[in-house]
């Protein structure tokens, strides 16, 4: 017995309309391309109707200069089926734009994207709204770049040193 | 030094020296390290002072992790630059004479991290006195370097108070 994705995608586009925009085979993997304004709706309804219990990953891609919107958000959630194949592995992706960039957070479904957003958050400068505590988690807290993004020159130590400066002043990380 | 064993001067003989000599004889052969390990090198730094390479042998066993009771820092592992200030903080702790060993590629020049987050050589924030490149370094260049410490000990010395 193989899942039944599209089922799955109409049921979710009955309950949010245009909500799945796009669905993508590729090698035993599915895809499905989400609208960012209802990504949280379509996370919750996934776990709560489609039992996808588990957030296994989140984290984004910047397409700068190669395509518009330049981020993806990508969420890989799992479902933990009775059966041994009834196990899924789903990913889903939406669009940000490139200026100020906001999606909604996912936090209140899977507690465990709490750290996950807030990484993001960190290196691409992605504000998850509705999360509890969107700080910095790797980087100072007082670091202004947000190194992943791809017009960020990954050698480029001054933000880097300045942080480091203040903290030996201030004391603290 | 000089060793007289005239038996109106003491019965077991006794030894002449300056204070200095004496201070450093001590100084050099008590080393005890404040372990900053932050990477794969501190592995290999734990390996120097297990049995097998035995730092106990040049006096230097007493891995200290509090550096209000160690002189030696080896730093070993890449250092970030958040984790900078923590490391420059814990050497400003230990009590003076104390020296500096720079373990490892990444803290001699940031090895393979030519990246924003990884310092570029600890030099930039620590006056170091021993540099061990590698990546990582054997534990026979570890004790070369302690070693190193120890003739810089006995050749330079350290003000006695």
């Amino acid at each position: 017995m193989s899942f039944d994705f599209d089922s799955l995608i109409e049921a979710v586009n009955s309950a949010y309309p245009g909500a799945v925009k796009e669905k993508i085979e590729y090698r035993g993997e599915t895809t499905l391309i989400i609208d960012k304004d209802r990504i949280s709706g379509v996370c919750g309804h996934l776990k709560a109707s489609f039992g996808f219990t588990f957030l296994a990953d989140l984290t984004a891609v910047d397409y700068l200069e190669i395509r518009m919107p330049r981020y993806e958000v990508v969420y890989h959630v799992h479902r933990f089926g009775p059966e041994i194949d009834e196990n899924i592995r789903l990913r889903l992706k939406a669009e940000v734009e490139g200026d100020n960039p906001k999606i909604d957070s996912v936090t209140h479904i899977w507690s465990g994207a709490d750290w996950l957003e807030r990484e993001v958050y960190d290196m691409f400068g992605i504000v998850f709204t509705g999360h509890p505590d969107l700080r910095r988690i790797l980087m100072p807290e007082d670091y202004e770049p947000f190194p992943l993004r791809k017009d960020f020159d990954v050698r480029n130590r001054e933000a880097s040193k300045r942080s480091f400066e203040r903290a030996l002043r201030e004391g603290g990380d | 030094m000089g060793v007289n064993s005239n038996s109106l001067l003491g019965g077991d003989g006794f030894i002449t020296t300056t204070i200095e000599a004496f201070a450093n004889w001590g100084r050099k052969n008590s080393l005890w390290p404040m372990p900053f390990g932050t990477a794969c090198c501190a592995i290999e730094m734990i390996g120097v002072f297990a049995s097998r390479f035995d730092l106990s042998r040049f006096g230097a066993e007493v891995a200290r992790f509090s550096p209000r009771q160690a002189d030696l820092m080896i730093v070993s592992g890449t250092i970030t630059y958040k984790m900078a200030s923590v490391c420059r903080m814990i050497y400003d702790q230990m009590p003076e004479p104390k020296w500096v060993i720079a373990m490892g590629s990444c803290t001699c020049g940031g090895g393979p991290f030519d990246s924003y987050a990884v310092v570029q050589g600890i030099d930039e924030f620590l006056p170091v006195d021993v540099y061990i490149g590698g990546c990582p370094p054997r534990p026979e260049a570890v004790i070369d370097a302690v070693m190193k410490i120890q003739k810089k000990i006995d050749l330079e010395g350290a003000p006695i108070l």
